[in-house]
């Protein structure tokens, strides 16, 4: 059976992008591959470790586990997209002065999963600090700092 | 993986759309477990038709008797329901240990019915709901119990390929009810269960003894499990500490926990197995008897 190439349209990191995919591509693969906004990391590519999540809609999702088509005229934010040119978002930037960075491989899905919470509830409790990144597993920190982190910037918008 | 990729509006173009492909098509809403099983090589498809733009699929309403989940609804809407928290606190207690929040945003109520798994934890809480699924292909559509659904693990009685689940409903109880979700695991999220427990108790007007419990358990069986010695038991007796460590017991006899190597032994399960459902009753008492009557 003949595969035709579709074109993606979606907004990503507040521009809007238009990309000829195979219909079976995954938003993980169009992002990194086609795009290359490699920011956003393969760990498990099964849903079970949370690096690759993004951002879609305002919410924090598995972008391995999205087929790329049901992105179309969605809103995607990855990590590329916090920064402002050299300026670090607040989120990265308290990442980096508690020592929530180890290896980095599981940070930009941790600092999506955290801004999707402070963006819909800035002044997060500890406990639902916690739950927002249950979702995302970190091999190397222990988790103390990347809270710590997290709570330093619910703390600053006030 | 897939050739084409359909996004219908409609049911009926999305039962059509799966027709057309006579069985080289099939339904996908979150897909947090249809994608890996394509990956891995389980099923082959030429198509995926992705039901999540079809309206008015994503409501949790109350009608008349019946709350009715439509068959987008994301565990994430469940947890977030103060209506279920109010009339099935099972449900959305459920909803927030599935996985992560992640896959609770995308993953969708019916996909977890549809997948037949004896944990499926949204499955379990459905049975102990006396749940139905309303099922539409291009025949018609028609409501089924969730019971008739399950044939055995990852054996559903809906046919992907040609029939969508369009809508879930249960009665809600009247009187003094209350319900509660009790689940162990290795770990507190991304993790599927060791057990799961769905109770839902119905009080006399006094709040003092059992009319009726429906409890629902994974994995336990091939599919997911209702202890129905358990809750003949329970008919009748008072809702006292020992009554409930009673019904604990005699789930636990009724039970068929198997051991697994990633999860835990059969042993283990038997021994948390009456724990588990007593917490989930006395939980489920105290919000029956909470209630006025």
């Amino acid at each position: 059976m003949d595969t035709r190439l579709h074109t993606l349209t979606m907004t990503v990191n507040s521009r809007q992008v238009s990309v000829e995919i195979q219909p079976d591509e995954l938003l993980v693969d169009v992002l990194r591959d086609r795009l290359g906004l490699t920011g956003t990391k393969i760990g498990c590519n099964e849903g079970e470790c949370g690096a690759c999540t993004v951002i879609m809609n305002g919410q924090a999702v598995l972008s391995c586990l999205i087929p790329a088509l049901r992105a179309e005229g969605c809103h995607i934010t990855t990590i590329e997209g916090l920064s402002d040119g050299d300026v670090l978002h607040p989120l990265q930037q308290a990442f980096v002065e508690h020592g929530a960075v180890q290896c980095g491989y599981c940070i930009p899905g941790f600092i999506l999963s955290a801004k999707a919470l402070l963006d819909r509830n800035p002044h997060p409790t500890r406990e639902e600090i916690k739950e927002s990144i249950a979702g995302n597993l970190c091999r190397c920190t222990g988790y103390v700092k990347i809270i710590e982190a997290i709570e330093s910037v619910a703390g600053q918008e006030s | 993986m897939w050739q084409a990729y359909e996004m219908p509006t409609s049911v009926e173009e999305a039962v059509n759309t799966l027709a057309r492909y006579r069985g080289q098509a099939q339904l996908i809403a979150g897909g947090t477990d249809l994608i890996i099983e394509l990956q891995e090589g389980k099923h082959a498809v030429q198509c995926l038709v992705d039901v999540t733009r079809i309206p008015n699929l994503d409501r949790i309403e109350r009608q008349e008797g019946w709350i009715v989940i439509g068959a987008n609804v994301t565990f994430r809407q469940i947890k977030d329901s103060t209506l279920l928290q109010e009339e099935a606190r099972v449900l959305p207690e459920a909803a927030a240990t599935v996985g992560a929040l992640q896959i609770q945003t995308v993953a969708t109520l019916a996909g977890n019915l549809a997948s037949a798994l004896p944990a499926a934890d949204g499955s379990v809480a459905l049975l102990a709901l006396d749940a139905e699924a309303r099922i539409a292909d291009t025949h018609g559509q028609a409501w089924q119990p969730v019971g008739e659904l399950f044939l055995g693990p990852g054996k559903s009685a809906l046919d992907p390929t040609r029939q969508m689940i369009t809508h879930i409903r249960f009665p809600v109880p009247e009187g003094k009810h209350g319900s509660a979700w009790q689940r162990i695991g290795r770990r507190r999220a991304l993790v599927l269960p060791i057990l799961n427990c769905a109770v839902c108790v119905g009080l006399d007007p006094d709040g003092e003894r059992f009319q009726w419990a429906r409890l629902g358990l994974g994995p336990v069986a091939p599919v997911p499990f209702r202890a129905k010695e358990c809750e003949a038991f329970l008919v009748g007796k008072p809702a006292t500490a020992d009554a409930m460590r009673q019904a604990g017991e005699i789930a636990a006899g009724e039970a068929h926990p198997r051991t697994s190597l990633l999860r835990a032994s059969k042993e283990y399960r038997l021994e948390v197995l009456p724990v588990l459902v007593r917490h989930g009753l006395e939980r489920a008492v105290a919000q029956a008897q909470m209630r006025t009557a």
